[in-house]
């Protein structure tokens, strides 16, 4: 095999005192590859890269970085970490935040390399604690990257962040996975994944349900979601063309469908009687449960 | 592989981390004024308000204000530990700050070896500014050998405390730290006679000392000047080594039981 597999949870799982947040989970990452860890809060996303970064001990399974205990040196100095953080020392500046991190590091990159990537050019004498929220943000970006490590995590890099704070962190990212970096990043906003990811795992539940390139994962959640009272049984809907799954919501029945016009006229084709249509996106939500759905009938 | 590994972690300089962290620990209390100026104001202002401004009385060998400089300087390198350890464990175990460096390559040692160091220096600015206020208004005479026995005594005598307040920096939450803290060292401070003489104290209170640990620190330091109680110096070490390690232990059965509960 060409590839090198750079991060590894091999038939993890973690449980807590009441529930399991992660099952059985399978993962992979090669070298060079972007990937985005997407789920709804709660699905066992930080869960799983905590494991990965040995801050967590998995209770079943074996999670390794460059095929080493995640706890090891040898894979520490090779691994940079954005965490979700509600802050850092407010009375260090910029730059002596950087140098303290720059210094766990064998070949960090410089001052000025690190202010330029994290788009922190001339505020290196300004306090954390008076930092934007934005800014406080790339600053944490700028820890990860700042000793120039191989492979970097990214725990929901963007949460809280306005649209454009979120879109200027974006621009961040880029400019280090163009160095050729691996770069694992947790999110719940599809759009996250697809601006910055080349494959896209969907966990839900603790599980792996879906992994692919981002157009692939955007077939599926592409659907739309069609309502209609209608006396069409779940199931003849279910045999339709392009339709993935027909839940009954009282009186009426939501159905996911990948071609919501003709799945609609299908629809009338066979019941003229049909009434309350409405014709919505399916949000993340819907595709999630649709994975879900699908996976428990396989 | 393995040897392309090997010369990497050689390029880092392990002595360039631990000074740095110790570094910017101790800029980063300096900054922060509710640290740097509750635990070097309020030793100087009680040493100033009860311990220089009653006139001089004769404690034995030697005079209050000698006998206060020891006596205040012991609780206020207390208050630098508790403090430096306590409510900063606390608040950056509560940021997830302390997550994120244990994900680092950080060596692990070097945030207790620069939280020591931050309150070692501590401890040093306040010995030295009670000692010049001393000198100064209180007719303070010390030989240098006693002065540096001292401040020995007063540095690494703190280690218990700095290991008491990693207890209480991994059992509470950041928001009650500060309070959990001042909870546990002042009325400690006082029953220990670190305010008013032993002697002066209830009897009952005199009972308690010896099972304190800021008794036997001072008991140490005041050995120095002829003023202690006259129990074995052994005996001081040996019950400040048992706290040590008694909060240790504590620090790390909390350590354990907090892995894994700030996410699910």
């Amino acid at each position: 095999m060409m590839t090198e597999a750079i991060a590894e949870l091999k038939g993890v799982s973690k449980n807590y005192a009441k529930v399991q947040a992660v099952k059985n989970i399978d993962l992979q990452i090669n070298a060079g590859e972007v990937v985005a860890l997407l789920g709804p809060n709660g699905a066992g996303k930080t869960t799983a890269i905590s494991m990965l970064l040995g801050l967590l001990k998995p209770s079943a399974g074996e999670a390794l970085l460059f095929g080493q205990k995640p706890q090891s040196t040898e894979s520490r100095i090779r691994t940079g970490v954005m965490l979700q953080l509600s802050g850092i020392p407010d009375t260090l500046k910029v730059k002596e935040h950087i140098a303290l991190y720059s210094s766990y590091y064998p070949n960090p990159l410089s001052l000025a390399e690190t202010l330029e990537l994290s788009n922190l050019t001339g505020l290196e004498n300004r306090w954390y604690g008076k930092l934007s929220g934005g800014q406080k943000q790339r600053l944490h970006l700028a820890l990860a990257m700042c000793g120039n490590p191989d492979l970097v995590f990214l725990d929901e890099p963007t949460t809280g962040l306005d649209v454009a704070s979120r879109r200027s962190l974006w621009e961040q990212v880029r400019g280090f996975i163009d160095k050729g970096k691996t770069v694992v990043l947790t999110t719940h906003y599809l759009e996250e994944a697809d601006a910055l990811a080349d494959r896209i795992v969907v966990i839900n539940q603790g599980a792996i349900i879906a992994d692919g390139t981002p157009s692939e994962i955007k077939a599926i959640t592409a659907d739309r979601k069609i309502r209609i009272t209608s006396s069409l049984s779940p199931a003849q809907i279910l045999a339709m063309q392009g339709v993935s799954s027909v839940k009954q919501d009282g009186v009426a029945l939501e159905i996911l469908t990948s071609q919501a016009e003709r799945t609609v006229y299908n629809i009338l084709q066979e019941d003229n009687n049909a009434t309350g249509l409405e014709v919505t996106t399916a949000g993340l939500e819907d595709a999630f449960l649709a994975l879900t759905q699908e996976r428990k009938a396989a | 592989m393995n040897s392309g590994q090997v010369t990497q972690d050689k390029k880092r300089n392990i002595v360039n981390i631990y000074w740095l962290e110790a570094k910017y620990e101790f800029l980063k209390s300096l900054r922060l004024p509710v640290f740097a100026l509750s635990t070097i104001l309020f030793p100087t202002l009680f040493y100033m308000f009860f311990g220089l401004s009653f006139g001089q009385q004769d404690f034995g060998p030697v005079n209050s204000a000698t006998y206060y400089f020891v006596s205040y300087g012991v609780f206020g390198v207390i208050g630098a530990s508790l403090f430096g350890f306590g409510a900063g464990v606390a608040a950056e175990r509560g940021q997830g700050w302390m997550r994120l460096k244990q994900a680092s390559p950080m060596p692990p040692l070097a945030y207790f070896v620069a939280k020591l160091a931050m309150a070692a220096m501590f401890s040093t600015i306040i010995f030295l500014l009670l000692w010049l206020l001393g000198f100064l208004f209180g007719e303070v005479r010390l030989a240098a050998l006693q002065l540096l026995s001292i401040w020995a005594i007063m540095v690494v005598g703190s280690l218990p405390f700095a290991a008491m307040g990693l207890a209480i920096g991994y059992a509470v939450g950041p928001n009650s730290a500060p309070a959990i803290v001042n909870l546990v060292y002042l009325p400690m401070a006082f029953a220990s006679g670190l305010w008013i003489p032993i002697q002066a104290l209830p009897e009952f209170l005199q009972k308690i000392a010896p099972f304190l640990a800021p008794y036997h620190l001072a008991q140490l330091a005041f050995s120095v000047i002829n003023v202690d109680q006259g129990d074995s110096v052994l005996g001081h070490i040996i019950v400040l080594g048992i706290y040590t390690v008694l909060f240790l232990v504590i620090a790390l059965i909390l350590y354990k039981r907090d892995e894994g509960k700030t996410f699910g």
